[in-house]
């Protein structure tokens, strides 16, 4: 009976370590660039080996190309995308002032899209749109990640955070079991990563495409056999900026390559 | 919207080894792929790939199912003159794309 309970005493830590995450410290932070081999690692170095360049290029061709009703480019207002969009993306998801919520970037395409140039949203996903989050993307290269500094995010952050703390699916998985918990293990023989999103969007080596991090949260839902929420679903962007949040202060890399 | 990116050195000595790399967009669908309902992706890849050093073909490359999509392709070729690298893409359903860059030899 004694060793019964003995046994059963020294399990309570660990059982109790799988219920509560622990969050990453500051200083343990670590890029998903950080967990790959010196071989990928070379193809995000070399803007000539990195595919995810061919969208920025497809990107800056969409930027000064005139849409819609109004006849419009981006470049019309935005001029050279250069010096407009740098360090733009590292701020989002940001709060839309219209709404009263926070949009992400291919949200805010699209509201550009639909009240500047009365054009059609571009669809999730689609080339173009891809193109155009990618090319503005790439203007924060380097710059320190600064989404959810606005205190009006803070209720957003906060449901984007009980969302990655919360058992979901079949599985009954939460994020934060794997990528709080689990950062330096494999899974298989993947490496399991901090989950920060430091190079959206990003080519993925296995989708042999670019991807936005909606469609990386997505997957990762399906892997845990929970349902996905659908692309744009408020509670992918609380997601999203709960994650850019969580990496304030990381450099931007997009377009990243990532296994 | 095909586009490639294309990485020769803009100076080489006489007789110096360059390194090009091409990388090409490019989905390089198999032909093996089902839709859900069962339906044959049809194939549609690059099949061939050739570089041109001053007219003169210096690097041919035949492409298959296998390969994944946006082939980055990665040669050597010895600087012996002053001028222009063409490249050639060509694939299933037309695709014809073209690309060019230029090297200074001393």
């Amino acid at each position: 009976m004694r060793t019964a309970v003995a046994i059963v005493l020294a399990m309570l830590p660990i059982a109790a370590s799988t219920l509560s995450a622990t969050e990453i410290p500051q200083g343990e932070r670590r890029s998903g660039y950080s967990f790959m081999t010196p071989e990928t690692q070379a193809i995000q170095n070399d803007d000539t080996a990195n595919p995810g360049m061919l969208w920025v290029l497809d990107g800056d061709a969409l930027w000064k190309k005139k849409t819609g009703a109004t006849d419009k480019s981006c470049a019309d207002c935005h001029d050279d995308a250069s010096i407009s969009m740098k360090g733009v993306a590292a701020r989002y998801p940001a709060f839309d002032r219209a709404t009263g919520h926070p949009v992400n970037l291919e949200q805010r395409v699209n509201l550009c899209r639909t009240t500047h140039q009365q054009a059609t949203p571009l669809a999730y996903e689609s080339r173009e749109l891809l193109a155009l989050t990618a090319v503005i993307a790439a203007q924060s290269r380097g710059t320190a990640i600064d989404a959810g500094s606005d205190p009006q995010l803070e209720p957003f952050v906060a449901k984007g955070r009980a969302l990655f703390m919360l058992r979901q699916g079949q599985l009954n998985l939460a994020c934060a079991n794997c990528h709080d918990d689990h950062w330096d293990k494999h899974l298989a023989g993947s490496a399991i990563t901090q989950a920060q999103p430091t190079g959206y969007p990003l080519y993925r080596l296995e989708w042999q495409s670019l991807g936005s991090l909606q469609r990386r949260l997505r997957s990762c839902m399906i892997g845990m056999r929970a349902q996905p929420f659908d692309y744009g679903a408020p509670e992918l962007v609380d997601l999203e900026l709960y994650l850019m949040s969580r990496a304030r202060g990381m450099p931007m890399e997009s377009p990243a390559v990532r296994p | 919207m095909a586009a490639a990116l294309i990485n020769v050195p803009k100076h080489a000595r006489r007789g110096e080894v360059i390194e090009i790399k091409t990388l090409m967009s490019h989905i390089m669908e198999t032909g093996y792929r089902h839709t859900a309902e069962g339906a044959v992706v049809p194939r549609d890849i690059i099949t061939s790939f050739v570089c041109r050093y001053n007219g003169a073909e210096v690097f041919r490359a035949e492409l298959f199912p296998a390969i994944a999509a946006n082939p980055f392709i990665s040669f050597f070729t010895t600087a012996t003159e002053s001028g222009k690298l063409e490249f050639e893409w060509i694939g299933d359903n037309g695709f014809s794309e073209t690309a060019s860059a230029s090297i200074a030899v001393e």
